[in-house]
């Protein structure tokens, strides 16, 4: 069980905010109502997605107050518990690209993977950026109308139409087309959330005295280059593409992986070994 | 060495503009669909909507206006359970920009709430509270201007002489908003037609006539405000109205030249029409 622990505990957080949102919409339950965009906690505390907020604010619209509030409340929570928290225990597309994930491993579609030189992970800000541009250009949020995320979420609420062919493509992209395809190159919501999550506090340490060296966590990890320190030196995963997932702590034989609290002291002193390693 | 670092220089660059061409291109793209995403023009909104343009940029899509609607207490089956509401939000394939709210009177029309329970709610500002607040500060649906009821007499069998007042009946403003005209049916000699009349000023949009309307297809329906009204323009001030007439107190004074035409009157009697 201990190897699904944070797996499942992610499973029930992801399905329980479904079940809520849902809720609200079909028994009018005043837990969680709305969708990511912009919600309602309790009845009175606003929530709002902060990507989605800049399109809205790039429309050149004068939001109301509790969007930006709640795109404050929001920003704030994730700064602290890592901003990607949201795509490994909130974002129901998760689980359709960790299903892609898991059956591309199955399959053993791995090892035709390719090094696509016009689809790196930073096209992720790419398209963040570019995302707010079309914003301002079309007067419309223009990642709103083709997010998966939200309309994922609102096919499970309000009901999917033709809108499941997004989640279907998505699902296909990530199993046949590019491995972590979505989450870990396109996503302009979690590159959104990678900067937000730079400095959080919640952070997977790794202990080089435990490990093995069996590179397990390396081949579960979404967003393997933030684990660059496995195999060499015990310090915490600071890189903001981490999702806080902790698939690699489940899956780590060696007790090496764990959940704690980002120590600031080490921080500068990792950067700069990551550096090096990197270049 | 200085070879080397001018081939990186030269793959940074290419690599650079690759990336800048592309999202360029992706650019292109993505406005290209979110545009005509966008254009869905014959759609209904909420109440308090702002005008299609800033609703579009507003509305964040959250659908607490939908969950607002389906979940009133006035929207209760026998059993207590929700019934369809009014507010829908558009799904893929429908042709309307993904995720914002609408209705369809000949579904389900707009119940014109008392307490507006839809409006409140709407955390972005896409649907203005101001808009349907009165002097004293209280909410009055009878404010909106969700659309405009509009009668295509050809089909309407009040027209045709047959006495039906569904619309008419059915008007959450009886005989505010459609008024009954009565004129005589020279065809029988002995009897009236019962025309129904729709009264822009009043006409929220809620959508419930056309809902009753009893031909195939309705014959009474709601479009957009701005696609069933037409605009005289404000160079026609009406002589008979004083208020009118107050517009031309600060008007300025415009000096327009019209060439004197060549033309003889004859000619232009025997000219083809110019298009």
């Amino acid at each position: 069980m201990k190897k699904f622990k944070y797996l499942l505990l992610r499973r029930a957080t992801q399905l329980l905010l479904l079940v809520l949102y849902f809720g609200a919409n079909a028994y009018g339950w005043h837990i969680l109502e709305g969708t990511f965009g912009s919600s309602v906690l309790f009845g009175v505390i606003p929530l709002a997605d902060p990507y989605t907020t800049l399109q809205v604010l790039a429309t050149g619209f004068v939001l109301g107050t509790d969007v930006l509030l709640g795109a404050a409340i929001i920003t704030l929570f994730y700064f602290v518990v890592g901003g990607r928290a949201f795509c490994s225990w909130v974002c129901p597309i998760n689980m359709v690209t960790d299903l892609a994930n898991w059956l591309r491993r199955r399959l053993k579609l791995d090892k035709e993977e390719v090094n696509y030189r016009f689809l790196k992970r930073s096209a992720r800000y790419w398209i963040m950026v570019l995302g707010l541009i079309v914003s301002a250009v079309v007067g419309v949020a223009a990642f709103e109308v083709l997010s998966p995320i939200t309309i994922m979420q609102r096919g499970i609420i309000f009901g999917f139409g033709a809108g499941i062919a997004v989640v279907v493509a998505i699902f296909l992209f990530d199993l046949f087309g590019v491995k972590n395809g979505w989450c870990g190159h396109l996503c302009p919501l979690g590159a959104t959330y990678s900067l937000i999550g730079q400095k959080s506090l919640i952070r997977v340490k790794h202990d080089h005295e435990a490990c093995t060296n069996c590179m397990e966590c390396k081949i579960v990890c979404p967003e393997n280059q933030v684990l660059w320190m496995v195999n060499k030196e015990s310090v915490s995963v600071t890189d903001g593409e981490c999702t806080n997932c902790g698939r690699c702590i489940d899956v780590c034989g060696d007790n090496a992986l764990e959940f704690s609290i980002r120590s600031f002291a080490t921080r500068k002193q990792s950067k700069g070994v990551k550096n090096e390693t990197n270049g | 060495m200085a070879k080397n670092s001018d081939n990186n220089r030269r793959k940074f660059m290419a690599t650079t503009l690759q990336s800048v061409g592309l999202t360029a291109l992706g650019g292109l793209l993505w406005s290209g669909y979110s545009d005509e995403a966008k254009a869905s023009p014959l759609v209904l909104r909420p109440p308090a909507a702002l005008p299609e343009d800033d609703f579009l940029k507003a509305c964040i899509k959250c659908g607490l206006c939908a969950e607002a609607c389906r979940n009133r207490d006035s929207n209760k089956d026998r059993d207590g359970n929700p019934r369809p509401s009014t507010l829908q939000m558009a799904k893929g394939g429908e042709h309307k920009l993904i995720g914002t709210p609408f209705f369809v009177p000949t579904d389900v029309p707009c119940y014109m709430c008392d307490d507006i329970p839809c409006v409140p709610v709407c955390p972005s500002g896409a649907l203005d509270e101001a808009s349907v607040t009165n002097e004293k500060g209280e909410l009055d649906i009878n404010m909106a201007r969700m659309g405009l009821a509009v009668v295509h007499k050809e089909s309407c069998v009040a027209f045709w002489g047959l006495q039906c007042d569904a619309c008419y009946r059915a008007c959450p403003l009886l005989d505010e908003a459609i008024t009954l005209e009565y004129h005589k049916n020279e065809r029988t000699g002995k009897h009236a037609f019962l025309l129904p009349v729709v009264h822009s000023d009043v006409c929220t949009g809620c959508g419930l006539c056309e809902k009753a309307c009893v031909t195939e297809e309705p014959a009474i329906f709601v479009l957009p405000v701005e696609y069933a009204t037409g605009k005289a323009g404000t160079h026609y001030v009406k002589g008979w109205d004083t208020q009118d007439q107050n517009r031309l107190k600060d008007a300025k004074e415009i000096h327009t030249v019209t060439e004197r035409s060549e033309k003889e009157a004859a000619d232009y009697l025997n000219m083809e029409v110019e298009y």
